[in-house]
């Protein structure tokens, strides 16, 4: 099995790249690629992303048939893909952070940056906080209701259709912090940092 | 709920923990990434190396270590110490370091702030402010604590945020390695007047300076080096102490 992880200058996905070769071993086959060749031929992806919505969307369509080749691999094909932090972000319509920005459209909705209630709570949302599971997602087989995952963020996804929601996390209000949608994944927070409980969950993806 | 942070920091010099755990059972007491790991397995909510390599020529041992750590450790990783530029913070994040904090470059350059959160994003950059309290204001000292700026730490803490600090790590020159307690007063005036989280840092001699740090110096997290690396605490217990307090703490 091949699993890509898509490198299209996104920002720092050395530790995306670490724990997945942590979990698959010599069993999979991770490639690091914005190749859309390799893509096409892979048999899931992963869409990591860091910094802003905008910075990530501009990466994406600075690449050449980039966008097209996601979509055709997660919308028309429906082969399993994995987005982390601004990874699920980008799946909204639309995101507002620097400016308003399209996004990839696959999951209906917007990003908007977290209401902070005058200062009361600090942004970014940095450390670990517990997920509540609200939805079976087949990426959390074995995951305990409650587990702590490490966040780094100050936009959530507001998803129109609450039924892709699979877990939120609070913050200031309940945080969308998981979304599964047929063969799509999304977290916010970020597996590859949160210790053995986030390998378990690449696991599970991996395993799919 | 967030949880507060605990976040253990081992001093690196060309390649090798200078204070370090204190374990007899350690193959080699002196390699960061046998440590870091031993605090990630202990429940350690991140991991931070300083890098105090003093010599140009040894400088790139720290890429090595922060990379083999990466490898081995999945909780989040902060390399800082002589980070200069842009350049800096970015090989630091190609071999694995999750943050990367700056401190001398920042009080000297702002715009290397402004330019590595613009290319990397704010949660990777953490600025080190050292500062000592003279009178009654904090003054920000820079090349590890020997040169005094002048610079009013708290005004500065504030520019940081808005250059695109995601983190300020605030050490009191006053109580680093006194082990009499953090400077409350300077964490809660730094903590209440940005709205970036604040990492409390010098002077931890025990579990109740901990505690303090959070409750009274309202500090999203606490970062300690010698009350855990010679054995005396372990994360573990730290964790437990801040619980039993109100703390909510991952455990």
């Amino acid at each position: 099995m091949n699993v890509t992880i898509v490198d299209y200058n996104s920002g720092n996905i050395s530790s995306v790249i670490n724990s997945f070769k942590e979990v698959a071993k010599d069993k999979v086959n991770i490639e690091v690629t914005s190749d859309i060749n390799k893509i096409k031929s892979s048999d899931k992806v992963v869409l990591p992303g860091q910094g802003s919505f905008k910075s990530c969307v501009d990466a994406l369509n600075n690449i050449n048939g980039l966008v097209d080749t996601l979509d055709e691999f997660a919308i028309s094909n429906k082969k399993p893909l994995l987005g982390i932090c601004v990874g699920l972000q980008m799946f909204a319509d639309i995101g507002y952070e620097e400016t308003e920005t399209k996004g990839l459209g696959w999951i209906s909705g917007k990003v908007s940056k977290i209401d902070n209630q005058n200062g009361k709570f600090k942004l970014p949302h940095i450390g670990w906080n517990e997920i509540n599971i609200i939805k079976n997602s087949k990426i959390f087989n074995n995951i305990e209701n409650k587990s702590h995952m490490y966040f780094v963020h100050s936009y959530e996804f507001v998803p129109e259709d609450k039924n892709v929601i699979s877990a939120t996390t609070d913050y200031s209000s309940n945080i969308v912090c998981s979304v599964e949608k047929e063969n799509i994944f999304g977290t916010q927070f970020h597996p590859e940092k949160s210790d053995k409980i986030g390998l378990k969950i690449i696991d599970n993806f991996i395993n799919l | 709920m967030l949880k507060n942070r605990i976040i253990p920091c081992l001093d690196v010099k060309n390649g090798r923990v200078v204070k370090g755990i204190n374990f007899i059972d350690l193959q080699d007491a002196g390699d960061p990434v046998e440590q870091a790991k031993i605090y990630s397995d202990g429940g350690a909510d991140e991991i931070c190396f300083l890098d105090i390599t003093a010599s140009n020529e040894n400088r790139d041992t720290i890429y090595d270590v922060v990379k083999k750590t990466s490898k081995k450790c999945f909780v989040p990783l902060t390399v800082g110490g002589g980070v200069r530029s842009v350049d800096d913070i970015n090989k630091l994040l190609n071999c694995g370091a999750d943050k990367v904090s700056i401190n001398t470059a920042a009080v000297q350059n702002s715009k290397v702030v402004v330019e590595s959160s613009k290319k990397f994003g704010s949660q990777c950059i953490v600025v080190a402010i050292d500062a000592k309290k003279n009178d009654d204001k904090w003054e920000i000292f820079t090349h590890g604590g020997r040169n005094n700026t002048g610079i009013d730490a708290i005004e500065f803490s504030s520019k940081m945020e808005s250059s695109g600090a995601g983190e300020l790590l605030v050490t009191s020159m006053d109580r680093d390695g006194t082990q009499v307690g953090y400077d409350i007063e300077l964490m809660s005036k730094i903590s209440s007047k940005v709205n970036i989280p604040v990492i409390a840092s010098g002077g931890v001699g025990n579990l109740d300076h901990l505690v303090d740090g959070i409750k009274l110096g309202n500090a999203s997290a606490v970062l300690a080096a010698s009350i855990f690396h010679y054995g005396k605490h372990s994360v573990k217990e730290a964790k437990e102490y801040l619980d039993s307090k109100g703390i909510p703490v991952r455990i």
